[in-house]
């Protein structure tokens, strides 16, 4: 008699109705969103400061390119030594004072120009100014040289070089960065998916245990069916917990909106605007375009595939061991000791996903790795982008779905006659033993 | 066939250390029949493997007649020693969930359940948690989803701890009951006045082996000793026990009399007639007590595992 569909339909539901399960289901999203709210709550605190930069500039060349903004006001002075100036600002409230001298444009002395203020500025407000007094200088200095600056403008060529493999697979700089964020993304949503309902399922099969409920169970139902109902059930709540996540943030996105009046895309802020004028740079805005072609030009078929596939594979790997465990312990604090084996190879998976891959998704440590069944799913996952031949994805998946079905046989037999087991904390020597029997 | 269950020279090791060693008992149909033996025994082991929880090394499970295969798991109904239920989920919901696994359709559970929980007066549990009722709560619903799909064979492992005398009671007549409505029930346990109570046949299994097995009466009768309990009335206590331990073979004997009657036991050879111990008794004194001494479970128990 197959009663899969009956255990999986009862963990499900219990997982599902258990209090703590629907409180984390709807309490992080609204927390998450809250301390999203708060951030651009806070941030809105400081929309309405000003800031006030003051400007002596002893050459009169630079003075005429700081128009007042909405969030900065420049105050220039005229014929003032520093000393009075600096006296002056150090008296106001002001942000602080940008000093320009007479010897600029000479190329001898670097501290031509300081900034000075009573806290030290922003990064990226010293950066803007900087960018901005550069490109004004060197015009001047190209001009005073006597050099067209239309015609320099003119010839300026932009270089991005395309990359294409012989099989006529084109890849660029950009597309990179863009691989690089989808497969880590899935990489480590399948690492937290693991760690998350494994836990889960090990903690559901220790239940079973401690309620002595077990052995009634088992008196119907093969073990391996109650092992396998249990781990498909607690991965169905898993992927209905992700899914009103994912349905909650949306809806709670345009609800704090809404009521809060907060556009969290175009919050105008004193950094929002130095962001801004960045993104007004041509080469940054073609960047973006770039970025937007290289999301298309992805193997998204492949990619959502192979995201699938690996992650059920790899999940359902890493669960069979968590039920082992659970099978095999009578309380949580006796798992730490298991725990170990299986969480290395998956922090070991992200490690190299995150610090090889990037460096060389086809090198020698990342293919190697692709393959072994207990790191595959994670850096199979964050190598596909890169474009993996079919023929090694098609290997490390029959590679992994091989491994989950002996793992699944031993843990089957740990799990049989683990649950049966009361009092005493096994050791892997006892394990090894049980796997006999 | 007369024997429902037929366990066949079973055998199982667990490592190094033998569990069963080719173990054989019968239990005839419509029986209720006693699984005895010490703690450690195998005894667990062997309702195990007839539960098919775990598989023997050696040896056959015979069930009606057919090797005991997976389509058997309707026709058992198995009560184990560490039972619980689960915790958080509602009565009515877990019985439900537990018929369904034995094979029962949810419409069919739904009405037998409800005939249980009204025969044994716990209908308003049926939205209750597990955790909200005490242990001798739990243990009646226990019971009703053992015995809920109507197996032929019904096992149970220490059925009456954790219930009151009343509730043990009840329970008890429930067995009985289904006992003559034609189901077969081996009884486990370490209460040896409900074997004596209960049981038409028993088993002793003693360090993974079977030392003794058979019908209650026979293996009474075969450890049956010859002796009598009797009590006299006389004048001189010390002259009379005198004279009788000249003809017979006699040791004093405890028990309970409203007067300071002589109390001994009498054995008697294989051969030799009660009534001519009688006789010879009244003949001397005014007899007041005279029972013949049945081995008791217990003292069959105890002496068997000891000569082991």
């Amino acid at each position: 008699m197959n009663h899969l569909p009956l255990i999986i339909k009862r963990e499900y539901l219990t997982k599902v109705r258990n209090k703590s399960f629907i409180i984390m289901t709807f309490l992080s999203p609204i927390i998450f969103m809250g301390l999203i709210a708060l951030v651009a709550y806070l941030s809105q605190l400081n929309k309405d400061k000003i800031r006030v930069v003051t400007v002596l500039d002893e050459t009169g060349l630079v003075q005429d390119m700081f128009n007042n903004t909405e969030h900065t006001h420049y105050n220039i002075l005229e014929h003032m030594s520093l000393q009075d100036a600096k006296k002056l600002v150090n008296e106001t409230d002001g942000t602080g004072l940008l000093h320009i001298s007479l010897n600029v444009s000479t190329e001898d002395d670097e501290n031509t120009i300081s900034f000075y203020s009573k806290e030290a500025p922003s990064l990226g407000f010293i950066t803007d100014l900087e960018r901005r007094l550069e490109k004004r200088l060197t015009n001047l200095n190209l001009k005073r040289k006597g050099v067209d600056i239309d015609m320099i403008n003119a010839s300026k060529i932009r270089v991005d070089i395309l990359q294409e493999s012989f099989e006529g697979e084109k890849t660029s700089k950009v597309d990179s960065v863009i691989k690089l964020i989808f497969g880590g993304a899935a990489g480590y949503l399948l690492f937290m998916f693991i760690i998350i309902y494994g836990n889960m399922i090990m903690r559901s099969v220790i239940e079973e245990k401690t309620s002595r409920i077990i052995e009634v169970i088992i008196s119907s139902v093969k073990p391996i069916q109650l092992m396998l109902g249990k781990i498909i059930g607690t991965s169905l709540a898993g992927i209905t917990q992700f899914v009103i996540w994912l349905i909650l943030g949306g809806v709670l996105v345009s609800l704090t909106s809404i009521f809060f009046g907060v556009d969290m895309t175009e919050l105008q802020t004193p950094q929002r605007e130095i962001v801004n004028q960045a993104m007004e740079n041509p080469e940054i805005n073609a960047q973006i375009q770039n970025a937007a072609n290289a999301f298309f030009s992805l193997p998204l078929v492949n990619l959502v595939i192979a995201f699938i596939l690996f992650f059920i594979g790899g999940y359902l790997l890493y669960s069979s061991f968590y039920a082992a465990i659970g099978a095999a312990v009578d309380n949580e604090t006796d798992t730490q000791q298991f725990m170990m084996p299986i969480i290395m190879p998956l922090v070991l998976a992200v490690y190299i996903g995150v610090f090889t891959v990037i460096e060389d998704p086809h090198g020698t440590v990342s293919t190697i790795f692709s393959f072994i069944p207990l790191t595959s799913p994670v850096v199979m996952l964050m190598r596909i982008p890169f474009g993996v031949p079919l023929w090694q994805q098609i290997v490390s998946l029959l590679l992994l779905i091989g491994t989950f079905i002996v793992t699944v046989w031993f843990a089957a037999k740990i799990y049989r006659v683990g649950i049966l087991m009361y009092g005493k904390k096994p050791s892997y020597k006892e394990l090894i033993k049980w796997i006999k029997y | 066939m007369n024997n429902l269950l037929e366990v066949n020279k079973v055998s199982k090791h667990f490592g190094e250390y033998k569990a069963l060693n080719e173990v054989s008992i019968a239990v005839p149909k419509g029986s209720i029949f006693g699984l005895l033996g010490p703690n450690g025994a195998g005894k667990t082991t062997l309702i195990r493997i007839i539960n098919q929880i775990t598989m023997p090394d050696s040896g056959t499970v015979h069930l009606d007649g057919d090797f005991l295969s997976p389509m058997h798991i309707k026709d058992i109904g198995y009560l184990p020693e560490e039972r619980g239920l689960y915790k958080s989920m509602k009565v009515g919901e877990q019985a439900l969930y537990l018929a369904q696994l034995k094979g029962l359709s949810k419409t069919e559970a739904n009405s037998r359940l409800k005939f249980w929980f009204d025969r044994l007066d716990i209908g308003d549990w049926w939205n209750k948690k597990i955790q909200e009722l005490s242990k001798g709560m739990a243990q009646k619903i226990q019971f009703v989803v053992t015995v809920l799909h109507e197996p032929k064979l019904l096992i149970f492992d220490e059925p009456f701890s954790g219930f009151d005398p009343i509730n043990a009671n009840l329970i008890k007549d429930e067995i009985l009951r289904l006992r003559d409505l034609g189901a077969t029930v081996i009884f486990s346990t370490h209460r040896m006045e409900s074997v004596e109570e209960l049981c038409d046949d028993i088993a002793l299994i003693h360090k993974s082996n079977k030392i003794l097995d058979g019908k209650l009466v026979d293996v009474k009768r075969a450890y049956k000793i010859n002796t009598f309990e009797v009590g006299l009335r006389s004048e001189n206590h010390d002259v009379l026990k005198q004279d009788i331990a000249e003809k017979f073979s006699v040791s004093n004997a405890h028990f309970k009399t409203l007067e300071n009657e002589l109390k001994l036991n009498i054995k008697l050879d294989q051969d030799e007639n009660p009534n001519a111990l009688l006789n010879y008794l009244t003949s001397k004194a005014t007899v007041s007590h005279f029972v013949e001494l049945i081995p008791s479970v217990n003292d069959i128990f105890i002496q068997t595992v000891k000569n082991n």
